[in-house]
């Protein structure tokens, strides 16, 4: 007898459930946004604000106080500074606002300052300095990528399951002619833009009743939110590698998404007398197994990396391992009983 | 038989492409291919993108023009000129007396044909124009600026040696650099962020200094400083020179820059070689300035102001100041590759230590090792026979990413890595898939055959429709992701289509040899 976590005959309810599932990510959507209101929107980077960072490495561990005043004798006065890694490394990481220019002597500058404050010897491992200007075309950049991988997405998902190719091209073209429109004004910028197209969408996918599109775009934004929303609620920083995590997160939430949607579709022309809430239910049943244990192979080795990767690449894994939980929750809980929403329309 | 002959040919086909392209990753030696380029942030370096302020060349290509006619001027001895640049990149001048501006105007068609003119009053006794840039002049000026920096940084850097360098524009005004593995890096970016505009200057020595330096500076005339550092004290101080504002010499007529040692004091000195035609010059000048004082001035700082004794000919010349051996040799270096243009601004810099690079891949093939091994064991205990026929596709597929890098000519990064970590996990679920099908029709009844022959077919099209929306993520990614990201992109892009490769290919092939050939009868799954 093979080994198994799921049972081969199993049938769990999760559509009876499925208020239960709404009501609990309702509250987690809230409790992001309202993170989010709090924190005055996500915490950006040097990447998306300019500013900068130095990580420094000491032999024996300072005072913080030692290294903000090292700092401030090279006339950088405001520094957050924090410990990062492993503690055993005496590696601190110094932020701040100002854009300095680091040419013209700049490091032997701050490394003697360090030396002289803390009286230890230090080795400068890291320095990013993002000027005012890199740092805003940056952050058009990374929500360009957003929305493109939406639109794409989009188009793909409309076109791949209700199999109406002429209709998801109408439709790329109203987001597009939508988003041209938009961009006249000069009063809205990308996040309103993006915000904008996904309404649309949403709204194109109910009315042309695009269940499957409605779905998996749903359940995209769900994860998205959260995972946002996490970032925000443990105060850490949105950096470029942050948002390649976002654009994996979508496309592993889609992934997890599809094949449930590929199991419902071949039953319903098994099925066929069946209702559609049963056939739903069932094929998340069946592909349980699948789901879980993919995720569990994933979290396995992202959890490797949160803890064995260093302190470069930590929140990038973090930002992982929640898109991967919630991606995996949400492709039960969320897109596939959105496909029952029209029923109860009629 | 004839389905199992085109995988294993393809198969073979492509670990033999595999192997030829990471030969040279294991050993250089074996085939001449290049090996995996591994990110600044692997090996150290720095990465910087600097911006040409193209603002200044269109400046001083105006301040040229205005010296340029005055000095046209002067030699037509034309009197009753008043000439004037002003902030809106023109040239104001006013022009007295019907002789005076008759000659004027005989200047400006001969030799003032190619510029703009604006003329305001055209009257017998005055006469008044501005001289401007056309708009296309102007971005041509500012292209040539942004295209010269290019050039000038890549040759000195070329000369500092640094292997591997990338320099490339980005955008319109802004240069990207790259270099990989450099360790002193505060040397580098003062080299590159020069601008090394040497200039001769005659001193005034007939002007008022102190009225100068108290800020009345008599037209055609500045006043610039040097700094003295005394030996003993190391107090450093300022003198003031008024010099004449037209260069009569720049580093643009220099052919060579060498350093040198003055036996005298055993100090370093740069001894710089004129063309032809800044000999001719330079020979003229001091010819005409003896006795006088010829300060040689970099970037707007007087490096030394001798006295002229003779008249120098032959084209040589020595710049002394107080510089330690480096210094001097980067002088020498930014002088024979020339000065920019324009002045340039950092605009973003990242720059990482050899050891912090050396650690993040130390710290990254652990953790891909010991996340592989995690995902070997379940899969073992999981699946069992299927699931070593999964672990030999996982195999394959790290290979074949590490290799998809090198025939790419991609470059690995830290964020890079972790796509090929995530891939890892990943990758076993189109096994998953395949294996949890086949478990189903198992359990319908079906024989071993035909139940492996319905799994792989029902999802196929599944796993591709899975993977084709990570794949647009990961493309978007590559078109608008900079250095690190891109990397990740890459490889998660790699392990994608490498994990599609092995699971409907390899693995199929595995299962329809013990089924076939090895007749084995119950599957272990």
């Amino acid at each position: 007898m093979s080994m198994r976590f799921v049972k081969a005959d199993i049938n769990i309810d999760f559509i009876g459930k499925r208020k239960f599932a709404f009501v609990l990510s309702l509250v987690l959507v809230l409790i992001s946004l309202g993170s989010l209101v709090l924190h005055g929107g996500p915490r950006r980077g040097i990447d998306f604000e300019g500013g900068m960072v130095v990580q420094i490495k000491f032999e024996r561990p300072v005072a913080i106080g030692d290294i903000k005043t090292a700092f401030a004798s090279v006339g950088i006065d405001s520094t957050t500074v924090q410990g990062f890694g492993e503690a055993a490394h005496n590696e601190y990481l110094v932020r701040t606002d100002a854009t300095e220019d680091t040419s013209g002597g700049w490091t032997s500058a701050i490394t003697s300052a360090l030396n002289e404050a803390t009286g230890a010897s230090v080795e400068i491992r890291r320095v990013e300095m993002v000027g005012p200007q890199v740092g805003k075309d940056l952050r058009t950049k990374a929500l360009l990528a957003m929305f493109y991988a939406l639109l794409f997405i989009t188009i793909y998902i409309s076109g791949r399951f209700e199999l109406k190719w002429a209709l998801s091209i109408v439709m790329a073209v109203a987001l597009a002619g939508t988003v041209y429109v938009l961009k006249l004004f000069p009063w809205v910028s990308m996040p309103i833009l993006i915000a904008a197209a996904l309404v649309l969408s949403v709204v194109l996918f109910w009315f042309l009743e695009l269940k499957y599109a409605m779905g998996a775009i749903v359940a995209l934004i769900h994860d998205v939110m959260i995972t946002v929303g996490l970032f925000s609620i443990f105060d850490k920083e949105f950096t470029l590698p942050i948002i390649a995590a976002l654009l994996t997160i979508i496309g592993y939430s889609l992934n997890d998404t599809i094949i449930v949607f590929d199991r419902i579709r071949e039953n319903i022309r098994k099925h066929q007398k069946n209702t559609l809430e049963f056939i739903v239910n069932r094929s998340i049943n069946e592909t349980l197994s699948r789901t879980l244990l993919t995720s569990m192979t994933t979290l396995m080795v992202l959890i490797c990396l949160f803890v064995l990767g260093g302190g470069i690449i930590h929140d990038f894994a973090f930002a992982l391992i929640v898109g991967i939980l919630v991606g995996t929750y949400s492709s039960i809980f969320v897109a596939s009983p959105i496909l029952l929403a029209w029923q109860s329309k009629k | 038989m004839k389905s199992l002959s085109w995988r294993l040919i393809l198969v073979i086909a492509v670990i033999t492409a595999a192997i030829v392209y990471l030969l040279p990753t294991l050993n250089p030696a074996i085939w001449p291919h290049k090996q995996i380029n591994l990110g600044l942030d692997l090996q150290g370096g720095m990465h910087l993108v600097l911006e040409v302020d193209t603002e200044k060349a269109v400046d001083s290509n105006l301040e040229r023009i205005y010296q340029d006619v005055r000095q046209l001027v002067r030699r037509e001895r034309i009197r009753g000129v008043r000439m004037q640049p002003t902030g809106g990149r023109q040239i104001d001048i006013v022009v007295k007396g019907a002789d005076q501006i008759a000659a004027f105007k005989k200047l400006l068609s001969d030799e003032l044909d190619s510029m703009l003119k604006k003329i305001r009053i055209d009257g017998n006794a005055l006469f008044e124009l501005s001289l401007y840039l056309e708009s296309d002049e102007v971005d041509h000026i500012k292209r040539l600026a942004v295209d010269q920096a290019l050039e000038t940084i890549r040759n000195r850097i070329d000369q500092f040696g640094v292997a591997e360098p990338d320099i490339r524009l980005q955008g319109d005004n802004r240069i990207l650099i790259q270099l990989p593995g450099i360790k002193d890096t505060e040397r580098a970016k003062s080299l590159i962020g020069k601008t090394a505009l040497l200039e001769f200057k005659l001193v005034d020595d007939a002007g008022d200094l102190n009225a100068a330096v108290g800020g009345s500076v008599p037209p055609g005339r500045q006043v610039l400083y040097r700094e003295e550092v005394d030996r003993q004290t190391k107090a450093s101080r300022k003198i003031p020179y008024l010099l004449k504002k037209r260069a009569v010499l720049t580093g643009a007529s220099l052919t060579d820059a060498r350093v040198q040692i003055d036996s005298q004091y055993n100090e370093p000195y740069v001894s710089i070689e004129f063309d032809k035609k800044g000999a001719r010059i330079f020979e003229r000048v001091t010819e005409e300035n003896v006795g006088k004082s010829l300060a040689i001035v970099l970037d707007d700082r007087v490096a030394s102001a001798p006295v002229i004794q003779e008249k120098i000919s032959g084209g040589q010349a020595r710049i002394t100041g107080q510089f330690d051996m480096e210094e001097a040799r980067d002088l020498a270096i930014v002088l024979r590759a020339g000065a920019l243009p324009a002045p340039v601004e950092i605009l973003e810099e990242r720059t990482v230590g050899p050891s912090l690079g050396a650690d993040s891949i130390r710290y990254g093939l652990i953790s891909m090792l010991i996340g592989g091994i995690c995902v070997v064991v379940f899969m073992l205990i999981y699946y069992r026979g299927a699931g070593l026929i999964a672990n030999c596709a996982l195999l394959l597929n790290i290979f074949l990413i590490a290799a998809g890098l090198s025939a790419l000519q991609a470059t690995l990064t830290l964020p890079g890595i972790a796509g090929i970590i995530l891939t890892i996990g990943m990758a076993v679920d189109a096994n998953v898939i395949i294996f949890e099908r086949i478990r189903e029709e198992l359990s319908l009844g079906r024989t071993p055959y035909s139940a492996v022959d319905a799994g792989f077919s029902r999802a196929t099209l599944t796993i591709l429709d899975a993977n084709v929306t990570t794949l647009i993520a990961a493309v978007v990614l590559m078109q608008f992701g900079t250095g690190p990201v891109r990397g990740f992109a890459v490889t998660l892009s790699l392990g994608v289509v490498a994990s599609m490769f092995t699971a409907l290919i390899l693995a199929r092939m595995i299962f329809n040899y013990l089924l076939k050939n090895r007749k084995v009868r119950t599957l272990s799954i």
